[in-house]
């Protein structure tokens, strides 16, 4: 029973791969021959003089894409998992009930909007894109940070220190790795949404992969939306399909 | 729901001197927004950034002797031997409503007085402070209903009382000076046309996710194949950027409207209303067939067989069993997908759809940052006003437990 659900999960997990890798293949075959496709969008838009975004690169604006999603969540993910840490210590427990009510009330807010109101206070260009989406992904790291540390069981932490672990050590070997799988569901909804935001960057004036995407809307081009387009929605499910390989790695038994 | 206030009163027990510490730094949080941060800004025209104020300098003396009273208050009933527990939470909330109200009337004022005898293009804007007092104003008032924990009913008229003590604000001749609510005065006709038509786009794109989507829950209930298959390929289009899918749905939907032309005549086209419904209607089915379909799983198998037992129909289990104590699950799903649409249509001004989103970005490309905020902040309020009233709604439609309320 065990062994061929062990084996049907092996194979998903074979296939997924596949995908992924196939996926990843033609994010990149996509980013780097952009150029050569140029012939197909001339015949698809024959009514458009320059059917290829040309004012940059499709690999820098990329790298740029990535660059800022990175950036993002990095800071994200450092004081996402720190405050929810402090929140289930019993320093900082107090603060929980507040956090976690701000999180979810957070992520109500529209990620549009918070990109919005990132202007007056930073400016325009990649500062306030930046603030705008570790804030927003801030909110699912938290939540799932303390949502995962809360399902490891109470029994479990008593184990720990009755073998005479430190509070250090059992943060460190047994809490952290059982929560982990949830830590990493939350960043990779905080990653996905920042994906999407990072493209709507490029309205105030940061450079992704929307910015051929938004060029084309304002110019009516609707080779550049495609194109822009496109690559965003591959590197979306690309990064969508890696994370789920990497939860897959942290979930123990079952 | 119960165990959640186990962590705050061991935590007071650890520390018996401050009871609420979440309260107290709340409280220095405002006292270093106001020391440190502008609490207005006044500029010569709308384009040109202004010349900060303090609180110091925009509040009215009463003002400030008001502002210091409230903090004071709030600092004491974070103190535990200074204040019994509940009356001290009841008083945070109280405070936190003056503080509110504090907030905007001294906005309000600073404005009016400023700009008596300021030449008509000068402009008043609110500074971070404000924007940190009204902040701290709402959590305190989270964080006193969370201890506090009255029924969904009180805590709805607090809220309501809250939101009119706004309202007030905004209605009467207050705020009026704002450069803010200037631009709005300017935008009169055209932010309620744009308003309506953003909720316009909402309701339209839920009524056929909902049509859609509960009837394909029900089928992943009823037929395990079908599940995973649905489950993935609306999985997929969940991870989607928004803006990507608007962007995808234009060229075919312009080619088919050349090619249709009765389309074409009922108003689907590349850009507008069409390609954005589409694309919220698409999102809006995930969280809608995965709630369903979960609400539906989580009826005891007990229950439906005493309901067989009973000699009720298929039917009959259906629609009084199944479905009623699904139901909660099935909201919150609702909620998801409301907050989701509301936010999602923002950007779906990026392809003419209109809708607030249209301030927003029209804003941006003319760097008009009251333009900005007349569309960003309503979007805000109107996703958290509908999350607030569907979790209401979900807690209502929660079966009432024996011996609960």
């Amino acid at each position: 029973m065990s062994g061929a659900r062990t084996l049907h999960r092996l194979r998903a997990a074979s296939a997924g791969s596949g995908v992924l890798i196939a996926l990843c293949g033609l994010l990149i075959a996509l980013t780097l021959g952009m150029a050569q496709l140029e012939p197909l969008f001339r015949a698809l838009f024959p009514s458009v003089s320059n059917p290829l975004y040309t004012r940059d690169s499709y690999l820098n604006l990329m790298l740029a894409h990535i660059g800022l999603v990175v950036v993002s969540s990095l800071i994200s993910v450092g004081i996402g998992i720190a405050a929810g840490l402090f929140v289930t210590r019993p320093a900082g427990r107090e603060f929980e009930p507040m956090v976690s009510s701000l999180a979810a009330v957070g992520q109500t807010f529209p990620p549009a909007a918070v990109l919005a109101i990132a202007v007056p206070l930073a400016g325009f260009g990649f500062a306030p894109t930046i603030i705008a989406l570790s804030l927003y992904g801030l909110l699912p790291v938290i939540q799932n940070t303390i949502t995962g540390l809360d399902t490891v069981p109470e029994t479990t932490r008593e184990a720990a220190r009755g073998n005479g672990m430190s509070a250090w050590q059992i943060l460190w070997r047994i809490e952290l790795p059982l929560a982990m799988r949830v830590i990493v569901a939350g960043v990779r909804v905080s990653v996905i949404i920042n994906i999407g935001t990072a493209t709507i960057g490029s309205t105030v004036g940061a450079k992704s992969l929307g910015t051929p995407l938004i060029a084309g809307l304002v110019s009516n081009n609707l080779a550049y939306v495609i194109q822009g387009a496109l690559l965003v929605g591959l590197l979306a499910i690309v990064a969508d399909l890696a994370f789920e390989r990497l939860e897959r790695r942290f979930t123990f038994g079952g | 729901m119960t165990d959640a206030a186990a962590p705050s009163s061991s935590a007071e027990r650890r520390s018996p001197l401050i009871g609420n510490r979440v309260l107290l730094t709340l409280v220095v949080v405002c006292l270093l927004g106001v020391g440190l941060l502008p609490f207005a800004s006044m500029a010569p025209n709308r384009l040109v950034s202004g010349q900060s104020m303090s609180t110091w300098a925009a509040f009215a003396p009463w003002q400030l002797v008001t502002l210091a009273g409230l903090l004071a208050l709030l600092a004491l009933a974070s103190f535990a031997h200074l204040m019994p527990r509940r009356p001290g939470h009841a008083v945070a909330l109280a405070a936190a409503l003056a503080l509110l109200a504090l907030d905007f009337v001294a906005l309000g004022g600073y404005a009016h007085r400023a700009l008596a005898d300021a030449s008509p293009a000068a402009r008043v804007s609110q500074g971070s402070a404000f924007w940190v007092l009204l902040f701290a104003a709402g959590l305190i008032m989270i964080d006193a209903l969370q201890r506090l924990r009255p029924p969904p009913v009180w805590r709805a008229l607090y809220a309501a009382t809250a939101l009119t003590l706004v309202g007030v604000c905004f209605a009467t001749d207050l705020l009026s000076p704002l450069s803010i609510m200037r631009e709005f005065a300017n935008q009169r006709d055209n932010f309620v046309d744009q308003l309506t038509r953003h909720l316009a786009l909402v309701a339209g794109a839920l009524v056929p996710a909902l049509v859609v989507g509960l009837p394909l829950g029900l089928l992943a209930r009823r037929r395990p194949g079908a599940r995973n298959v649905l489950f993935s390929v609306l999985n997929v289009f969940q991870t989607l950027p928004s803006i990507a899918v608007f962007g995808l749905l234009i060229a075919p939907l312009a080619a088919l409207a050349a090619a249709l032309p009765w389309l074409r005549e009922v108003g689907v086209g590349g850009i507008g209303a069409a390609p954005a419904l589409i694309a919220l209607v698409l999102y809006s089915l995930l969280p809608i067939v995965r709630n369903t379909y979960a609400g539906l799983a989580g009826v005891a198998p007990g229950t439906l067989e005493a309901a067989r037992g009973m000699g009720m129909t298929a039917r009959q289990i259906l629609w009084r069993v199944e479905i009623p104590l699904a139901l909660p699950v099935i909201l919150s799903g609702l909620r998801i997908v409301t907050v989701q649409a509301i936010g999602l249509t923002v950007v779906a001004a990026l392809i003419g759809a209109g809708g607030l989103g249209a301030f927003i970005f029209q804003g941006l490309g003319q760097y008009a940052i009251d333009l900005v905020l007349l569309g960003a902040i309503p979007t805000i309020v109107l996703a958290v006003v509908a999350d607030f009233t569907l979790q209401l709604l979900v807690a209502l439609s929660r079966p009432t437990r024996a011996g609960q309320g």
